[in-house]
């Protein structure tokens, strides 16, 4: 292990790191936590200037309601979830089918598509802006979820169909050949045996794509313009406008804004760092 | 009467296909699992890229008709002193943002440890990486608002003069880069804990009983093992670098004076804000060319290492 286990240190410098961990934490998410004080500040505190000293009252339930007072809000939530969800789900489905294919399969032309996933996949997204719009136009999506679940989904099949052949490739040959002989067909394999094996790989590109898709704001300008169809991070900009100075509004909506990933950061912690860190693992 | 035979005849027709579909099943089976995939991702990333390098040649209001202008556009580009600030920008970003590697080793090498809370240590250090970028550029523009912003209270606290560094033309960039770093950083560092807990311990071992400083064991042993981790986090850092739009249009939207503005940025404005898409797709193709370069060197890396 490196560096030498702290463990195995005198006590004094053990209690030291912990000491600079602690330190080191705290600096890292001092903006976070001077977000989530200012968010049950009042008013007041703000304009006298109070940003980090105690609050000199707390109006929780008071930011946070008057956050949600404004009906749009919980829809930007509600359009974030409808979004997100339907695109994850294809996403996932497209890549567990294209990633088998390009793992257990030989045929021409199998490594250069895998090339292009994992190409397309590194393209700085933005310079598909005009196409991708212009075609959201012409089939009459444009300013619809539908534009951006069909974008999203397709897009993030480049990651997951990457993740996906690299996992599947790695179960073993013969048991997908004794199920042959077991008289299953190619697509009993793929549906009873294949995809029971990866459900973890599932989790991991389910969690990782969920942040992603939650988080992305540029095709939520580009693909849509309505309040009704307008996930959360457009959404939180344009209230921005409205809030004006109001930094504990802003703050309030910001966290809200967070809550959903970090949860599914939480909860799915190791499936989501193993997806994140899959070309780091050693083979 | 003919309802008698049907069945029968569509009973031999269709055991006839599927006597052959068994037969082809295992050469049709991955072209049927891999056509959604591809269909959807030459539709919406594949196909519009060639749009876009393809109307970079053209003159476009986005409404009336295209007209053909040749490499007029990329003359014109090479004339724009706003081009070179973007471009000089989106190096400036690549190059700040290598950083974040080393940063992300430091901090993965200090939180290697098994001591008690250290998991949950990890994971509140990768939380800004898992929050939006919109959040993000929220949290550091107020933090950094020169009025009423967190960081001039605290600076005021330790007896420092107040800053308003995003009102800088020489210095705003900088701070935006800064925002992004934050997540960056957590980023890397979760690639190198992985990386180092995959290394072998043997190797580090054998180094320290023949009396190696610990610096020389990190250079010697541990590096070398962590370099296709460090390939990696390079790679994550550069794509990021080119992508950097979300930041910019939330701290600055590319002020003041366009001294924050990126390729990306600048191609949105002229877009949305100039109406000149042609123009825009001559900047999306400088953004494609930089990109091109790094994925090409990527690629041939990573192909290099499958057939090893």
């Amino acid at each position: 292990m490196f560096p030498a286990p702290i463990a195995r240190a005198p006590r004094p410098t053990r209690i030291a790191y912990q000491a600079a961990l602690f330190a080191m934490l705290a600096i890292w998410l001092l903006p976070l936590f001077g977000v989530a004080l200012t968010s049950v500040r009042s008013i007041d505190d703000l304009s006298r200037g109070n940003l980090w000293g105690w609050p000199s009252e707390f109006r929780l339930s008071e930011n946070y309601a008057a956050v949600f007072a404004d009906q749009r809000m919980a829809q930007f939530i509600l359009n974030s979830v409808l979004i997100t969800a339907p695109a994850v789900v294809g996403a996932v489905t497209l890549a567990c089918m294209a990633g088998f294919a390009l793992a257990k399969y030989r045929f021409r032309g199998n490594l250069a598509l895998f090339v292009v996933f994992i190409a397309g996949n590194l393209v700085p997204f933005q310079i598909l802006m005009i196409p991708v719009r212009n075609l959201a136009i012409a089939t009459g999506i444009y300013d619809t979820r539908w534009a951006l679940i069909l974008f999203h989904a397709a897009f993030q099949t480049g990651f997951c169909t990457l993740f996906m052949r690299n996992f599947i490739k790695q179960l073993p040959d013969d048991m997908l050949d004794a199920a042959r002989n077991e008289g299953l067909s190619e697509f009993q394999i793929f549906r009873h045996v294949v995809l029971p094996l990866v459900r973890p790989a599932i989790a991991a590109i389910a969690a990782l794509t969920f942040t992603f898709v939650w988080n992305d704001y540029f095709w939520s300008l580009v693909l849509v313009q309505s309040d009704d169809v307008r996930p959360l991070t457009a959404g939180l900009q344009s209230l921005r406008g409205m809030w004006l100075a109001s930094w504990q509004l802003i703050s309030a909506g910001s966290i809200v804004a967070a809550i959903p990933p970090v949860l599914i950061f939480f909860f799915m912690q190791q499936h989501f760092i193993a997806g994140l860190t899959s070309g780091a693992q050693s083979d | 009467m003919t309802g008698a035979v049907a069945p029968a005849s569509s009973s031999n027709s269709s055991s006839s296909i599927s006597a052959w579909w068994w037969r082809h099943q295992r050469a049709l089976t991955p072209l049927i699992l891999l056509a959604p995939a591809c269909l959807m991702f030459a539709t919406f990333v594949i196909w519009p890229l060639l749009q876009s390098l393809w109307l970079s040649l053209y003159d476009w209001d986005g409404i009336g008709p295209k007209t053909w202008v040749g490499l007029g556009n990329f003359v014109e580009l090479f004339a724009d002193p706003v081009f070179f600030t973007t471009l000089a920008n989106n190096l400036c970003w690549l190059l700040v943002y290598l950083a974040a590697p080393m940063l992300g080793l430091l901090l993965a090498l200090f939180l290697n440890q098994g001591v008690r809370g250290i998991r949950a240590a990890r994971a509140l250090f990768l939380m800004p990486f898992v929050i939006s970028q919109v959040v993000v550029g929220l949290i550091f523009a107020w933090f950094l608002n020169a009025d009423f912003g967190l960081l001039n209270p605290l600076l005021a606290k330790v007896g420092l003069q107040p800053v308003a560094p995003l009102d800088n033309e020489r210095w705003a960039i900088f701070a935006v880069i800064m925002a992004g770093l934050w997540p960056q950083t957590a980023y890397c560092m979760v690639l190198y804990l992985t990386g180092l807990t995959g290394i072998r311990a043997e190797l580090i071992d054998s180094a320290r009983l023949d009396g190696a400083r610990e610096r020389t064991v990190l250079w010697h042993v541990v590096l070398p093992q962590l370099r296709p981790v460090t390939f990696i986090a390079a790679m994550v850092c550069v794509v990021s670098a080119l992508r950097s739009f979300d930041l910019v249009m939330i701290m600055t939207a590319g002020g003041p004076y366009n001294s924050t503005n990126v390729l990306a940025y600048y191609m949105y404005e002229q877009t949305f804000l100039s109406l000149r898409y042609g123009y825009a797709a001559a900047i999306a193709a400088v953004l494609f060319a930089l990109m091109g370069c790094c994925v090409a060197f990527f690629l041939w890396r990573m192909l290099s290492r499958e057939r090893a």
